[in-house]
């Protein structure tokens, strides 16, 4: 005979093992959806009073990047914040004259903050997908955003890349995506960069 | 308190599991198409959507009243009923060895029935291997046959193109076809009488056929005769006819013997003529890996409608073993047809033949002139111990890389080609326990068929050559 508290025990247990399967499942499925999620913009573009930045743009012409200032306006949070300042970026390389075209519709999706030091930058799948391939022309691409962030948001040490929210092999075919960038190594290469020798 | 620890163990061992099982896959080969449906377990069996399974091969619809649900596929209805083990078919009952499914719509039938119910609506034969997960339907069946050359190369034949997944590790080469239907020898295992390669198992599981060649040492697959040849061979082959490809004699470029250009039948392997530099034995240094970056579904760059870099750099490739070995380096010429090869691949051949210098080769079309690139690397170092971190297992060499760079660089000066040194997110250059450097090269000015000018290929790699060589002492006494 199995004693009753042994039993009683076992069954509060198996039921709570059931509901922590149902919360994950439904969690899963939340997961799953945000991913799916529209990619449109949700709201107007942020207004209010501009601050004064600097982005670092590429410029193909030369395989340079080019720190140039700029006065936009920023939202107060610091997640925001590094959205708004891919956005304006990316604004520069979606304009027809563009030094650094990029391919229609590419934007960032979002940009997370994560402490210690770890901002994920989730671009879109047009950004990747239109993006044009070679070691030079990915490598602008991908030092532009992080030394964009970086230099703008104190505290950033790491930064990933993903697509569409996932992590993808390269930008296309070339930038190496699948793993962290650290910043002082990009900060580095933004000044071989910068200097255009 | 034990009785708490011991719960606490089968809530989380059932809160894992719950999440921790395998997805089971059902491939399905045809003369239509051939795909992947994701498998269901009911009533502890393996269940496969119905209408999924037709949909890709004909005219398929299906209707829902009450408990029925009525499928029909081209002119051959079915009446299926919910929770019930059987199915009428033009009329007549079949069984289906388990109970019918009907969840939102779709109607679920136990995998076995695939066998009995299937003939009825195609009308035709179809085979089901239901421990792996595939069904050939019709006579779709690609078979292959397996020799071993006089020269240790493993020769694969198959009797329909093949393209399969190719992962390597410590003794063993695995090649895994999802998208083929292919089907094994009398005997899983076929044995070859060397030492060199011992054997080759073939196996199916969840939905693919793997063919695994043991090996004693490191091994390389090429394709060859549009997908219908598949040769093993060991890397020390492969180096040797690197070597054998600038023997006298040898036209300028041309690819290495039994490797396969696009498009052309691949040669049998034969013995490699007799290298410049005699080989000290099966595992032989080789001072320089040349990497024809891209190959296979990776074409790189689109350069223009008619030109890819994949096959810019093979050309550049052998330009570059040209110039090396005439100047009496021993060069492995990573890809010399188009393979399909990892990044990860690449770095682990490099690695094994503990290479002095490696380097990959690009083309590109922005820019002008020549980029040398080395490996971007964390700051902070990410090893465990005695354990690299894979990701930045270049740390050692990379000051030596530099140099390399700034050499190969000042010899590009000479030739008053331009020229950039930048660091680079460019695997797998990361990856690479030696000198590695990468090359990018751009046409001068706008014309890009200067890309393929043999002149231009020559001035860049006689330049990288030149500059391996001036640095040879140093780089053979790397770390």
């Amino acid at each position: 005979m199995i004693p009753r508290h042994l039993v009683i025990g076992l069954t509060v247990l198996l039921v709570a093992a059931l509901g922590m399967t149902i919360y994950a499942l439904h969690m899963r499925k939340v997961a799953t959806n945000v991913a799916a999620a529209d990619t449109r913009p949700l709201g107007p573009p942020v207004a209010g009073p501009t601050e004064q930045v600097v982005l670092f743009d590429a410029h193909d012409e030369d395989g340079t990047l080019r720190a140039e200032s700029a006065r936009i306006p920023l939202p107060s949070g610091r997640q925001q914040r590094a959205e708004e300042l891919l956005r304006a970026l990316l604004s520069i390389y979606l304009d027809k004259s563009s030094p650094h075209v990029l391919g229609p519709g590419s934007d960032v999706r979002s940009v997370f903050l994560v402490d210690p030091g770890v901002a994920v930058i989730d671009v879109n799948s047009a950004f990747a997908d239109t993006h044009r391939s070679g070691v030079l022309v990915e490598e602008l691409t991908v030092t532009s955003l992080i030394h964009t962030v970086s230099a703008n948001t104190p505290g950033v040490l790491k930064v990933q890349i993903l697509v569409d929210g996932k992590e993808r092999d390269t930008l296309a075919g070339h930038a190496d995506l699948t793993s962290y960038y650290d910043v002082m190594a990009v900060n580095q290469l933004a000044t071989q960069l910068q200097s255009g020798q | 308190m034990r009785l708490v620890a011991s719960s606490a163990v089968i809530l989380l061992s059932a809160f894992l599991l719950s999440g921790a099982a395998p997805e089971k896959h059902l491939s399905v080969y045809s003369v239509v198409a051939n795909y992947s449906l994701t498998l269901v377990q009911r009533d502890r069996r393996d269940y496969v959507g119905l209408l999924e399974v037709l949909e890709p091969l004909g005219k398929v619809s299906a209707r829902t009243d009450g408990s029925h649900w009525r499928l029909r596929y081209n002119n051959v209805e079915g009446d299926f009923q919910s929770n019930r083990p059987h199915v009428r078919i033009q009329g007549r009952d079949y069984d289906l060895g388990g109970k019918f499914f009907m969840e939102n719509g779709r109607g679920l039938v136990p995998l076995t029935s695939l066998n009995s119910i299937l003939p009825r609506f195609l009308g035709g034969p179809v085979s089901l291997h239901e421990d792996s997960g595939r069904l050939f339907i019709g006579s779709v069946a690609t078979h292959f046959t397996a020799s071993l050359a006089a020269d240790n190369r493993l020769v694969f034949n198959f009797t329909a193109p093949v393209n399969p997944t190719i992962a390597t590790e410590p003794g063993a080469l695995h090649m895994t076809f999802t998208r083929e239907p292919l089907v094994g020898p009398a005997s899983p295992t076929l044995t070859f009488g060397s030492k060199t390669i011992s054997s080759a198992n073939y196996r199916e599981t969840n939905g693919a056929a793997v063919v695994t060649v043991n090996s004693a040492i490191p091994v390389i697959a090429s394709f060859g005769n549009s997908g219908r040849t598949i040769t093993i061979s060991p890397t020390a082959i492969v180096a040797a006819q690197g070597t054998a490809a600038t023997a006298p004699g040898s036209a300028p470029g041309a690819p290495a013997q039994g490797s396969s250009a696009p498009g052309n039948q691949a040669t049998p392997a034969q013995p490699a003529a007799t290298p410049a530099t005699p080989p000290s034995g099966p595992w032989r240094r080789y001072f320089a890996v040349v990497d024809a970056s891209h190959g296979g579904d990776d074409h790189g760059e689109t350069l223009s409608s008619t030109l890819l870099e994949k096959d810019v750099t093979v050309e550049l490739a052998r330009s570059l073993r040209q110039e090396l070995e005439s100047r009496g380096i021993a060069t492995l010429v990573l890809r010399d047809s188009d393979a399909n090869l990892s990044l990860d691949q690449r770095a682990i051949f490099t690695n094994s033949d503990h290479a002095a210098i490696y380097v990959a080769l690009h083309a590109a079309s922005s820019g002008h002139g020549v980029r040398i690139y080395t490996a971007l690397l964390p700051y902070s170092e990410d090893d465990r111990g005695p354990f690299r971190s894979w990701g930045a297992a270049q740390h050692a060499w990379l000051p030596l890389s530099q140099s390399t760079a700034s050499a190969v660089a000042a010899e590009m000066q000479k030739r008053q080609i331009p020229v950039r040194t930048l660091l680079a997110p460019l695997r797998p250059l990361n990856n690479v326990t030696g000198a590695a450097i990468a090359v990018e090269v751009a046409p001068q000015g706008s014309d890009l068929t200067q890309l393929t000018a043999p002149d231009y290929q020559q001035l860049i790699t006689s330049a990288v050559a030149t500059a391996i060589a001036s640095t040879r002492d140093q780089l053979g006494s790397a770390p």
